[in-house]
């Protein structure tokens, strides 16, 4: 499955290691691990809730990761985002990508992260001494996804 | 029938997960959609006429407030995304 959504938690060596072994050609192996921080916004977060949109979450991640292989030649790609109750130091999401060499694999890398964070239907709720609050959406994430060019949907 | 969703904060203002409803009589688009549910007033125009920005999905694919509903579509309104 190249796109996972799943409450439990991910091993990253072990997958990294399905996607090296899966190609005796692959020659580059890009990984990104996001995980939840204890501090947010200037408060203590003890706990990060993430919500989803199922059905259009898989549709979206998938098409996310279509989008990557048409522009760069990659082998493999993996997704896996968590939901649900994570507290800090959990791992949220997962992305690994490979290839023949580290340029296309570094890049569609980052492509997926960049347009995860800004089109994949996921909400974050921290809970804070505060209370709890929703995450705003940084604008920063958007920008970095305009790097690409076009959206995939022309919003 | 329209089948309409709320996610995250709009879910939790509006008290509600999802609702089926007919097709709105004129309600051919999402920026229509938007513009009958804000009829509703209270929260629902706070929500849906207010200065909150929306992003809305039908039939699970990301979409402009220009886009056409019918009978049958299933339509999403959220906050912008935070996963990652």
């Amino acid at each position: 499955m190249t796109v996972r959504v799943q409450r439990e938690d991910f091993d990253v060596g072990a997958e990294v290691t399905r996607l090296r072994l899966a190609r005796p050609d692959t020659g580059a192996i890009a990984a990104f691990v996001g995980q939840v921080r204890d501090l947010n916004e200037g408060s203590r977060v003890s706990t990060l809730t993430l919500e989803h949109y199922p059905g259009m979450t898989e549709k979206s991640l998938e098409a996310i990761v279509a989008r990557a292989r048409q522009r760069w030649d990659i082998f493999e790609a993996l997704v896996i985002h968590r939901i649900g109750e994570l507290r800090p130091t959990d791992q949220i999401v997962l992305v690994v990508v490979s290839g023949a060499h580290r340029g296309e694999a570094f890049a569609a890398c980052e492509f997926i992260m960049d347009y995860l964070k800004t089109e994949a239907p996921f909400w974050k709720k921290e809970s804070t001494p505060q209370g709890e609050r929703w995450v705003d959406a940084r604008t920063s994430d958007e920008a970095a996804r305009q790097r690409w060019g076009s959206q995939l949907h022309d919003l | 029938m329209l089948k309409v969703l709320y996610f995250a904060r709009l879910r939790e203002s509006l008290g509600l997960a999802g609702e089926e409803l007919p097709l709105p009589e004129g309600v051919d688009s999402v920026a229509a959609l938007m513009a009958w549910l804000a009829t509703r007033g209270g929260v629902w125009q706070r929500e849906f006429a207010g200065k909150h920005l929306l992003r809305a999905a039908v039939n699970q694919d990301l979409v402009a407030e220009t886009a056409t509903i019918q009978p049958g579509d299933e339509v999403a309104f959220f906050p912008p995304v935070t996963g990652g």
